[in-house]
C-alpha cells in the first residue's frame, strides 16, 4: 500500500508515497542522498542513525530523538524531521558541534552526527540548565567505538560552562519563548521559526479504507519488529497503529489505572501518576533502553512480543495488569499472568489488537521494585530481571508479594506460588530462603548466550533476594543473605 | 603545531564521506554475499537456479567465474575468495548475488539453497593442536636455561590461562565500491587499511597486471586491525562484479554479515610456569601459547609472533622458554585487532605473576615492580631494552597517584563493606614499535606544492580515526614552517603511492610522517639553492625557514613562503617531491629467533579501581591512572584520545565483550543485541592520563612515539582489578584465569559454595561447568 505522506524533512517539504514500512534511515540515505545519517547496526543498538523528529503538541513544537532505523516513513505524516544536515548553520558550527571540535570528540567520526544529533536535542529539550549527567543521558543511546567518551564528555562539560548557571547563554532556561532564545544563541538554524506554521499547514492524510486483516504486520514502535523482520517491512502491508493517538495516553479511572497501548516506555516513566507509585522509575528506565528507543518502544509492543525477557513486562506482571484486546467493537480483557502460554504463543486471536492495559493502583506502603542484570549494565538485554509488587507491615508481615522473574523459563514468569508461600508470614532470612526453594521449583531455566541455567538461577535467587534487601534491609540483610 | 583533529568539523555536520557516501554512480549495482551455512563440510551443490530468477538480479557468481586466481591469502595461499569444494567456516563466502539493489540482492540470497555434507567442527585451538591441524610451524622463543632455572627457584607455579576473541565492532561495516573505468581498468573505493593489499588481491583475481586497478581510500569509519587484511575480499567481490558486469557494483555488508563473516582478534588458551626466588625475582618463566586462527592463515603466523616478543611484557626474566602455535579451527579466520598478540601474550604473564603472588601470600605489584625490565636487559628476542622507561613510569603513577595510600582506603572499604568490595590493580605494559615483518617498515610521501603556497601531501596512511592526516598536517607544517591551514592532506590512493604497508602496528605515523619530513627537506634544499641564487650569496645552509619567512644568518629577508614558491615556478624549479622513508637498524632473524624487531618500545602504567557488588555479581570500574610514554606528542589531543580510547578497548576486552560460539562454529553473539561493546556508562568516568614529560624519543618524527595500539593493553589490569575484588569477598575462592570477566564469571566464581544447595536441579538440566568456559 502507498498513501502520500507529506512532511518536512530539515528546511524541505516532502510529499512522498514510499512504502509505508520503508524505513526514515533508508529513505534519509538513497532516496535524498542524506548521508550524514549513518547506518551502524540497524537494530537500533548504536545510535548511528539517530534524528529528531518533531511534531506540535499543544501548540508547541516537540522534538524526540529516535533510531531512523526502526522508524517507519509511514509514521512520518505532518512530522518534522530533522536530520544532521537540517542542525547544521551556514558557513559556521552551531555550539555543540564547536565544542565536539575543541575537545577532539569525535575520531573517526561514523558516530560522530549521532552524538551531535542527541546533544543538540538535550539542549533543546531540557527543562533546566544542562548538565553533564543530562547529556550523558541523552547520548546514552550511542555507541562510539573508538572510544572518545571522555573527550565527549569533555565537550558536554564546555557546553555545562557556557549554558550553565553563570554562563554567556544561561538565560536560554528563562526564556518564555524557548525556540527564540535557541535560534539567538545559534543552536539551531533559523528556519526552525517557521517550523510551527509549516507543519500546522499540513492537514490530515487520507488513509485508504482497507480492511485491518489485509495487513501482514502491525508496526506500533517498531523497535523489535523492524529488528526481526526489517528486511520483509518495506516489501510488506503494514498497519502504521501510531496514526491512531486514542490508543496513546494514561488516566485514572476510580482506583485503576488505564494505559494506552500505544504509550511509550518514556510517556509511561514521564506520567506523574506513574511515578507516584514507582518513584524509581527514570532509574529502571535507564537500564532498560535506551532514550531513543525509549520513546518509540510500546508498552503493549514488549508484551506482545512474548520474550521472556521483556523489562517493560515484568512490571506490568508484577502489577496485575489486565489488557484489553479489540477486534471490530468486540472487546475481551486478558490477565497478563494468564496471558502466555508457551515460548512465544500467548491468548490473542487473530485480528485482535491490544487497544488497552488497566491496573489496581497499588495501595499505601507498596513498593514496585525491578531488578536487571545483563551483561552490560544499561541498554542491554537482561539475562535475568524480576519485577516486585511488595507491601510489607511495619510489623515485618508481608502482605502482599507479586514476584516475577524473566530469563527463566519460556514466558515471562509470576511467581504464583512463592507468592502464596509469602503472604501472612513475617519476613525473615530464613523464610526468604525457604520461599526461594519455593521460587526454583517454578523455574526452568535454558543455557544460551545470555548466560548459563545455573548462572541463571543464580541470577534469579539474588534478585528476588535484592527486592527484600532494597525494601526491607533491617530484617534481611545482604550479609545476612549471603551467608546462606 | 596543531592540536585539533583535522576532520573533526566535517564529522560533527555530518559531511564527512566515508565509501557510500558518495553519491552513487548511475547504474550501479548492489552485491550480496552468500556465506556457508555450516561450519565445515563438503559442497555437493549450491543451488542458484531460483535465486537467479529472483527480481532485480543481474547476475550471481561463484568460485568458477572468477577469471584470474582464485586466491586471496595475504601470507600463505590457502584462502579463496569464493569457496570451491569444502567451507571451513559458517559464513565462508560461496556466492555473490549481484542486483539492481540492495534489497533485490538480500532477497535473492535467502533463495540459494547449499547442499552440504557435514565434516567435523573444530573450534578449541587445544583440540586443533591435538589433532596437527597447525597453520604454519610452531616458534620458540628461547633464552637462559629453563629447566635449570626451576630447579634453583623457591616457588614454582603452574596453571593455565585463556582470553577471549574480541569483534572490531568498527562502526562503519566492511564495505567496497568498484567502478569500471576503460579497457580493463578499475578503480575500487575500499574501506581499508591495506590499499595496496587490496590493488594487489584485485588484479590477482581479475588476471590483470596490478597497475590496471587503483584504490582510493578516503577514510574509515574505524578499523582497529579489521579492515588490515579483511577488507580484501569485500574489494575483490566488488571488483569482481565491476568487472564481469561492466557495471559499477557496490559491496556493504550488513552488520549480522559481517559479525558472522569475518574474524576478530584471536582467542588464545595458554599453559604457563613461573619460578621465583622467594624475594620475588622472576627467574623463570615457561609458556606454550594455543592460538585460535580460525579456519585460515590469514594473519595470524604475525600475531602469534607478536605473542611471543610480549611473552614478559615489561619485564626482565633471565630464562625464558616460549612456545606458540596458530591452531587451525572452524572459525571464521582470525585477524589483526589493536595490539596484534601482544595483548593476549601479556595476559599469560600477568597471570602466572598474580598466581605466583597469592600462592607467596604477597603483593601482585611486588614482583611487577621488582621485575621491570631496566636499560640494557634482554627480551627473550635478543633486544635489549634502549631508553627503558618502565621503571620511570611505574614510579611515577606511583608517587603521583600516592597509589599507598589509595590501596589503604580501598582496604579499609572492604573492612567496613560486606555488600560491595573493591580491588585495586597495577597494569606495567611495554609494547614495541615496528612492522616485525622489517621489510613493511617502508613508507612514500609525495608532496607537492601549487603556486599559491597551498600544499597537496599524499602517503601511504590510511586515516581511520586515529587521527593521522591531523598529525601528518601538523608534521608537513612544522617541516616546511609554514601554516597548518596550506596543507591537505589526500585520499590514501594506489597510483599516488606505490607498494604502501598497512596502516598498522601503530608505526603509521612514524612512517609516513618520516617520509613526509623528507619529502619536505627535498623540497626545502631547492629553495635554499633558488634563494641563494636570489640573494646571490654561496652559503645556502645559512639561509632557514620560520613561520613562512626566510632567514639568512638570522636575519630576516623580504622573501616570505609565497614569494618563495612563486619564484621557485617561474625559475622552473619543481615543486613536487617524492620521499621514501625506511626504518633504520631494524632486523630479525627467524632462524635464530632473534634480533632487533623494534626502532624502539612504549612504555606506560596503569592503576585501575574496580567495585564488586556481591548481591547481584554487577561490578563497576571505578576510575583508572595512568602514566603514558609518548615521546613528545605531535597532537597532545589526538593522542589522549588515542590512549583513552585504547584503554576502553582493553577494559571492553577484559569485561564484557564475549564472543560465544556454538559447538557447531555458529556464532551466538551475533549482533549488537548480543556483542556488547562499552557504552558512556560502562567507563570509568575518573580516567587521568599523565604523559610522561622529558621523554625524547630520538628516532620518531620530531620526537615523537607511536599511541595506536599500546593504550589497550592498560585494559588487562581491569581483569586484575575484578580479581582482587573477588579475592576480599571470597578469599577462598577458586578463581580462574578466563577472560573476559565477565557478571557470570564474577557471580559464579563468587557463589560457586551455594550452587548446589540452592536449589534441587530439576532432571536433565544442563550445568555449565563453573568459571572453566571455553
Amino acid at each position: 500500500m502507498t498513501t502520500h505522506v507529506e512532511f518536512w524533512l530539515n528546511d524541505r517539504r516532502i510529499i512522498t508515497d514510499v512504502p509505508d514500512g520503508m524505513l526514515v534511515l533508508d529513505y534519509l540515505r538513497k532516496d535524498r542522498l542524506l548521508t550524514g545519517t549513518k547506518e551502524g547496526c540497524k537494530e537500533g543498538d548504536c545510535g548511528a542513525c539517530s534524528v529528531l523528529i518533531g511534531e506540535v503538541v499543544e501548540g508547541v513544537m516537540r522534538y524526540l530523538p529516535v533510531t531512523s532505523c526502526l522508524t517507519p516513513v509511514g509514521e512520518m505524516h505532518g512530522k518534522h524531521v530533522v536530520s544532521i544536515e537540517g542542525l547544521n548553520l551556514p558557513g559556521k558550527l552551531n555550539p555543540v558541534q564547536q565544542a565536539m571540535v575543541e575537545r577532539v570528540g569525535a575520531q573517526c567520526g561514523f558516530c560522530t552526527p549521532g552524538f551531535i544529533v542527541s546533544m543538540c536535542w538535550y539542549m533543546m529539550a531540557a527543562r533546566e540548565t544542562p548538565t553533564l549527567e543530562g547529556f550523558q543521558r541523552a547520548f546514552s543511546g550511542n555507541l562510539c567505538r573508538c572510544t572518545g567518551y571522555a573527550a565527549i564528555n569533555r565537550a558536554s562539560l564546555d557546553l555545562v560552562a557556557d549554558f550553565g548557571p553563570g554562563g554567556k547563554w544561561a538565560s536560554i532556561w528563562e526564556a518564555e519563548d524557548r525556540l527564540g532564545a535557541l535560534l539567538e544563541a545559534g543552536l539551531l538554524p533559523a528556519y526552525f521559526a517557521e517550523m510551527p506554521r509549516r507543519l500546522s499547514a499540513i492537514g490530515e492524510m487520507e488513509e485508504v479504507p482497507r480492511a485491518e486483516a489485509d495487513a501482514d504486520f502491525f508496526v506500533a514502535g517498531g523497535t523489535d519488529l523492524y529488528v526481526q523482520k526489517g528486511e520483509l517491512l518495506p516489501r510488506s502491508q503494514v498497519k502504521i497503529l501510531n496514526r491512531h493517538p486514542e490508543m496513546k495516553g494514561i488516566r485514572q479511572v476510580g482506583d485503576r489505572l488505564h494505559i494506552g497501548a500505544l504509550t511509550t516506555f518514556e510517556e509511561f516513566g514521564a506520567d506523574p501518576g506513574v511515578a507516584a507509585f514507582i518513584p524509581e522509575i527514570q532509574d529502571y528506565l535507564r537500564l532498560i533502553a535506551s532514550l531513543p528507543l525509549r520513546n518509540r518502544a510500546t508498552i503493549a509492543g514488549n508484551i506482545i512480543n512474548a520474550s521472556p525477557i521483556g523489562d517493560m513486562t515484568a512490571i506490568m506482571l508484577a502489577l496485575d495488569t489486565t489488557l484489553v484486546f479489540t477486534q471490530g467493537d468486540q472487546t475481551r480483557e486478558v490477565e497478563l499472568k494468564r496471558f502466555y502460554k508457551g515460548y512465544k504463543t500467548f491468548d490473542k486471536r487473530p485480528g485482535e489488537i491490544m487497544t488497552e492495559m488497566h491496573l489496581a493502583l497499588p495501595p499505601q506502603g507498596t513498593a514496585v521494585l525491578f531488578e536487571k542484570v545483563s551483561k552490560r549494565r544499561c541498554l542491554d538485554i537482561a539475562t535475568v530481571n524480576s519485577g516486585a509488587k511488595l507491601r510489607i507491615s511495619d510489623e515485618g508481615v508481608i502482605e502482599e508479594a507479586s514476584l516475577t522473574v524473566g530469563g527463566v523459563a519460556a514466558t515471562p514468569l509470576w511467581l504464583e506460588k512463592t507468592g502464596e508461600f509469602l503472604v501472612g508470614k513475617s519476613l525473615t532470612p530464613e523464610l526468604l530462603r525457604e520461599a526461594l526453594k519455593v521460587a526454583h521449583t517454578e523455574m526452568s531455566p535454558i543455557s544460551d548466550v545470555r548466560g548459563s541455567a545455573d548462572y541463571k538461577r543464580l541470577l534469579a535467587t539474588q534478585l528476588l533476594t535484592a527486592h527484600f534487601v532494597k525494601l526491607a534491609g533491617d530484617r534481611v540483610s545482604v550479609e545476612a543473605m549471603l551467608a546462606g | 603545531m596543531t592540536n585539533k583533529h583535522i576532520d573533526a568539523e566535517l564529522h560533527t555536520r555530518g559531511t564527512s564521506l566515508y565509501v557510500d557516501d558518495v553519491p552513487p554512480p548511475a547504474g550501479m549495482l548492489h552485491a550480496a554475499i552468500y556465506g556457508s551455512p555450516v561450519a565445515h563440510g563438503r559442497v555437493k551443490a549450491l543451488h542458484l537456479d531460483k535465486a537467479r530468477k529472483a527480481p532485480g538480479v543481474v547476475a550471481i557468481y561463484t568460485a568458477e567465474d572468477v577469471p584470474g586466481e582464485n586466491q586471496i591469502g595475504p601470507v600463505l595461499p590457502d584462502e579463496p575468495l569464493l569457496a570451491t569444494d569444502v567451507v571451513e567456516y559458517h559464513g565462508h563466502p560461496m556466492a555473490m548475488v549481484v542486483a539492481e539493489s540492495d534489497e533485490d540482492a538480500r532477497h535473492a540470497l535467502t533463495l540459494i539453497e547449499a547442499d552440504i555434507e557435514a565434516l567435523e567442527v573444530i573450534t578449541c585451538p587445544r583440540v586443533a593442536h591435538e589433532a596437527g591441524h597447525i597453520l604454519g610451524t610452531p616458534r620458540t622463543f628461547a633464552m637462559g636455561d629453563t629447566a635449570a632455572a626451576f630447579a634453583d627457584c623457591d616457588i614454582v607455579v603452574e596453571g593455565r590461562s585463556d582470553v577471549g576473541g574480541q569483534e572490531h565492532l568498527y562502526l562503519e561495516t566492511q564495505r567496497a565500491r568498484a567502478v569500471p573505468t576503460e579497457g580493463d581498468r578499475l578503480r575500487v573505493y575500499s574501506s581499508t587499511q591495506s590499499p595496496y593489499a587490496v590493488q594487489k588481491a584485485c588484479a590477482r583475481i581479475l588476471g590483470l597486471p596490478t597497475h590496471r586497478v587503483e584504490v582510493d581510500v578516503i577514510r574509515l569509519g574505524g578499523g582497529f586491525g579489521g579492515k588490515e587484511d579483511q577488507a580484501t575480499s569485500w574489494a575483490c567481490l566488488a571488483a569482481l562484479a565491476a568487472h564481469k558486469t561492466g557495471r559499477p557494483t557496490q559491496l556493504v555488508l550488513h552488520r549480522l554479515d559481517d559479525l558472522r563473516m569475518t574474524g576478530k582478534r584471536h582467542p588464545y588458551s595458554a599453559d604457563y610456569k613461573i619460578g621465583l626466588s622467594k624475594d620475588g625475582n622472576i627467574q623463570a618463566f615457561e609458556v606454550k601459547h594455543f592460538q585460535n586462527s580460525g579456519a585460515k592463515t590469514d594473519l595470524s603466523l604475525a600475531v602469534l609472533e607478536r605473542t611471543l616478543f610480549h611473552s614478559t611484557n615489561s619485564y626482565f626474566i633471565p630464562n625464558v622458554r616460549a612456545y606458540a602455535a596458530s591452531c587451525r579451527t572452524n572459525l571464521p579466520p582470525n585477524t589483526a585487532f589493536r595490539g596484534f598478540g601482544g595483548p593476549q601474550g601479556m595476559f599469560v604473564i600477568e597471570s602466572a605473576i598474580a598466581h605466583a603472588a597469592e600462592v607467596m601470600g604477597i603483593d601482585r605489584a611486588e614482583i611487577q615492580k621488582k621485575n621491570l625490565i631496566q636499560e640494557g636487559e634482554s627480551f627473550p628476542y635478543g633486544q635489549q631494552a634502549e631508553r627503558a622507561r618502565a621503571v620511570r613510569t611505574w614510579e611515577e603513577a606511583e608517587e603521583g597517584f600516592e597509589v599507598a595510600a589509595w590501596q589503604k582506603d580501598i582496604d579499609a572499604y572492604n573492612a567496613k563493606n560486606t555488600a560491595t568490595k573493591k580491588g585495586l590493580a597495577a597494569m606495567p605494559i611495554c609494547f614495541g614499535i615496528s612492522f616485525t615483518a622489517t621489510f613493511l617498515n617502508q613508507a612514500s610521501a609525495l608532496m607537492h606544492v601549487y603556486t599559491d603556497g597551498s600544499v597537496s601531501l599524499s602517503t601511504g596512511g590510511v586515516e581511520m580515526g586515529q587521527g593521522l592526516s591531523s598529525k601528518l598536517v601538523g608534521i608537513a607544517a612544522r617541516a616546511l614552517h609554514i601554516s597548518p591551514h596550506r596543507i591537505k592532506v589526500e585520499t590514501t590512493n594506489t597510483t599516488r603511492i606505490a607498494n604502501m604497508s598497512p596502516s598498522a602496528a601503530s608505526a603509521t605515523t612514524d612512517l609516513n610522517g618520516s617520509a613526509t619530513i623528507l619529502a619536505a627537506d627535498e623540497l626545502l634544499g631547492r629553495f635554499r639553492e633558488l634563494l641563494a641564487r636570489e640573494l646571490g650569496v654561496q652559503d645556502a645552509e645559512n639561509i632557514t625557514f620560520e613561520d613562512e619567512r626566510v632567514y639568512y644568518r638570522g636575519e630576516l629577508t623580504e622573501w616570505t613562503w609565497e614569494k618563495v614558491v612563486s619564484q621557485a615556478y617561474l625559475s622552473r624549479v619543481a615543486l613536487s617531491a617524492h620521499a621514501f622513508f625506511a626504518t633504520p637498524n631494524v632486523w630479525f632473524d627467524k632462524q635464530r629467533e632473534t634480533g632487533r624487531p623494534f626502532a624502539y618500545h612504549v612504555f606506560g602504567t596503569a592503576w585501575t579501581e574496580v567495585t564488586i557488588d556481591l548481591l547481584r555479581g554487577t561490578y563497576t570500574v571505578d576510575r583508572v591512572r595512568l602514566v603514558h610514554d609518548l615521546g613528545r606528542t605531535i597532537n597532545a589531543n589526538v593522542d589522549l584520545g588515542q590512549i583513552e580510547g585504547g584503554l576502553a578497548q582493553g577494559i571492553g576486552w577484559m569485561t564484557l565483550e564475549e564472543l560465544a560460539f556454538a559447538e557447531d562454529g555458529r556464532l551466538s553473539s551475533f549482533a549488537l543485541s548480543t556483542y556488547k561493546v562499552p557504552d558512556g556508562d560502562a567507563l570509568p568516568e575518573d580516567i587521568e592520563v599523565r604523559m610522561l614529560e622529558d621523554a625524547d624519543n630520538p628516532v620518531g618524527p620530531f620526537g615523537s612515539k607511536a599511541v595506536g595500539e599500546p593504550p589497550l593493553m592498560y585494559g588487562i589490569g581491569t581483569f586484575f582489578a575484578l580479581r582482587a575484588a573477588l579475592r576480599a569477598a571470597a578469599p577462598d575462592a577458586e578463581l580462574a584465569f578466563n577472560a573476559p570477566m565477565t557478571p557470570e564469571k564474577v557471580m559464579l566464581q563468587l557463589h560457586h559454595q551455594r550452587l548446589r544447595t540452592l536449589w534441587e536441579k530439576a532432571p536433565g538440566e544442563a550445568t555449565a561447568p563453573v568459571a572453566a568456559g571455553e
